[in-house]
């Protein structure tokens, strides 16, 4: 497989282009808002935190393939998890796309990403949605820059 | 793109002695493969590669003339001297300026914009005046009049531009008011192409005694620039987009303004003499020119003046505008793209979106394929909200650039549906 089509697989395609849990929370608890100013993306990741668990997870904003595609499947992975659980795909997910391990099979969906690696300046955009996840688990309000 | 047959007659004459083939072998750096195909740098508004010509001067100048400038009684400080203050008559000719000490190194047309907002902005305004620039600004002639307005309560105003990209005149001529203490535009606007009317701006701005700075990082590498003509006050370009290195630029001051301006920076140089008690401060350029300069670097700027000249600025220009031309015709015919900045006056600079596609996606598949394009906001946000667009893929054409070059584009961009949908 070129390192193109490894990095633009059908599944991320797909949910560049139908994201999935595209959508504010309505009851959400937690927000936050991510923007990578190299290339002008930014979402906003809302989770309806019930005690530790994310009981409910959306996200909104404009980005490229990657990010979009990236936030998507953070969402539908994410949901129902703990937040123990989050913060140990993230580490999973992170050695990933920065080529640091191929994250086992635990990764699930997550793991078609692994072509992200072959393209350093990408990981920032694959990165995006769950850096603004952890602050909004953690409670923070202010925008995460990539930069 | 409002260009008669007429006008693309007269350019295609214009450019029957102008052979691309051959300039690019004097840029040793185009040879190369990129991802195993052959590189097609259409990043030029970023910044040009260099021709040898200037690679060797700055080369030569550490293998046999390096040394300290106006400080040595010895031979290399005399030549190193002399090649320095020979660039600084380069640029003058360049410019078309009258007196080689309206030219000040800079680093680049950033610093000569902060130097001009920091020692003219900062003497020349106060509460409630107001300095006017267009919506079309790159970031660095936008945050040096904001720190400046933040010091001493000035007010930024911003002329706004057409959906075409254009200055909407009117527009301009209401914001330029009494409290109006120095107007400071684009050239050329890197992010649409779109070439100011400048001569205008600076007689209108001139009537009512305002001083203008026309930012030339984009004008003096494609257009022949003269500033008397112009009559504008300041002129700021960057070495590095007029294939020169980078960390070196120009700004241009007529002469009785920099006169009466305060120094910029201080230190050693800008002195004639110094005690603890009182300072003298040398006259212009020097008075602006603290420290030791990039002396190699404005050296090899020299020579890059010395290569466009050989060529020719108009002749360049009229290529590029071919060039340019064909591009956009090319271009506009892919299916659900949108050009952004359709000008009549434009310079070699195609910023565009393509439905449902993200730049950056667009510009990987395109470095897959050999092409260098930029993605992004081209550090002008407040342009890119103007279009309602995060971002754009832009391709910038110089003067080693062809027609295969704009072929090989196209080819990307189909590969960019094909891979992307
Ligand atoms: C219109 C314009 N002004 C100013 C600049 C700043 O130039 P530099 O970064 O070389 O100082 C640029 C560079 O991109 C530009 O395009």
């Amino acid at each position: 497989m070129s390192d193109l089509r490894a990095l633009y697989q059908e599944v991320i395609l797909d949910h560049s282009k139908r994201p999935r849990n595209f959508r504010a929370l309505a009851d959400s608890n937690r927000h936050a808002e991510g923007y990578n100013p190299l290339c002008g993306d930014r979402i906003t990741v809302y989770v309806k935190l019930d005690g530790d668990r994310i009981v409910d997870i959306g996200f909104q904003g404009s980005g490229c393939a990657i990010s979009t595609a990236s936030a998507s499947l953070l969402t539908e992975t994410l949901k129902g998890k703990s937040r123990a659980e989050a913060d140990e795909l993230f580490a999973k997910f992170h050695d990933l796309v920065t080529g640091q391990g191929n994250g086992g099979v635990s990764l699930g969906k997550l793991a078609v990403f692994s072509g992200v690696s072959e393209f350093p300046v990408r990981v920032k955009c694959a990165t995006l949605a769950w850096h603004t996840l952890k602050s909004a688990l953690e409670g923070e309000e202010k925008t995460v820059s990539t930069e | 793109m409002g260009i008669t047959a007429q006008e693309v007659g007269r350019i295609r004459r214009a450019d029957s002695g102008f052979d691309a083939d051959r300039i690019r072998q004097d840029f040793p750096i185009l040879t190369q493969t990129v991802h195993g195909k052959p590189l097609v740098y259409l990043d030029n508004a970023a910044t040009t590669q260099k021709p040898r010509a200037v690679i060797e001067a700055e080369q030569q100048f550490y293998l046999r003339d390096n040394s300290n400038i106006h400080r040595g009684v010895h031979e290399l400080s005399e030549r190193a001297t002399q090649a320095y203050e020979s660039a600084r008559r380069k640029a003058q000719k360049f410019l078309g300026a009258g007196h080689s000490r309206e030219i000040i190194f800079v680093r680049g047309a950033t610093e000569a914009i902060n130097l001009v907002a920091q020692t003219f902005g900062r003497e020349r305004t106060g509460p409630g005046d107001e300095i006017l620039i267009s919506a079309m600004e790159h970031h660095s002639n936008i945050v040096p009049w904001q720190i400046l307005c933040e010091q001493n309560g000035a007010r930024l105003r911003v002329a706004p531009i057409n959906d075409r990209g254009e200055l909407i005149w009117e527009e301009f001529r209401k914001l330029l008011g009494p409290r109006t203490r120095l107007v400071s535009v684009a050239h050329v606007s890197n992010a649409l192409g779109t070439v100011n009317p400048v001569k205008e701006i600076v007689q209108a701005a001139h009537r009512l005694g305002v001083p203008v700075l026309v930012d030339g990082a984009q004008g003096a590498p494609h257009l022949r620039v003269d500033v008397e003509e112009l009559n504008c006050d300041f002129y700021a370009f960057s070495g590095h987009k007029v294939y020169g290195p980078t960390g070196v630029g120009v700004l241009y001051g007529k002469a009785k303004l920099l006169e009466a301006m305060p120094p910029y920076q201080g230190g050693g140089d800008m002195i004639s003499s110094v005690t603890f008690e009182k300072t003298t401060y040398n006259s212009p350029p020097y008075k602006f020119e603290a420290g030791t300069p990039n002396i190699a670097g404005v050296v090899a700027l020299g020579a890059a003046l010395d290569y466009v000249n050989d060529i020719g600025m108009e002749a360049i220009a009229a290529y590029e505008q071919e060039l340019l031309v064909y591009a956009t015709q090319r271009i506009s015919q892919v299916p659900g793209l949108t050009i952004i900045g359709t000008a009549k006056e434009k310079t070699g600079v195609i910023s565009f979106v393509m439905e449902g596609l993200h730049p950056h996606d667009v510009g990987t598949v395109l470095d897959q394929e050999g092409v260098a394009v930029r993605t992004g906001h081209h550090c002008a946000q407040p342009l890119m909200d103007r279009f309602k667009v995060p971002a754009t893929t832009r391709a910038s054409l110089a003067l080693y650039n062809t027609r295969q070059d704009v072929d090989a584009l196209l080819a990307g961009l189909n590969k960019v549906r094909e891979v992307l949908g």
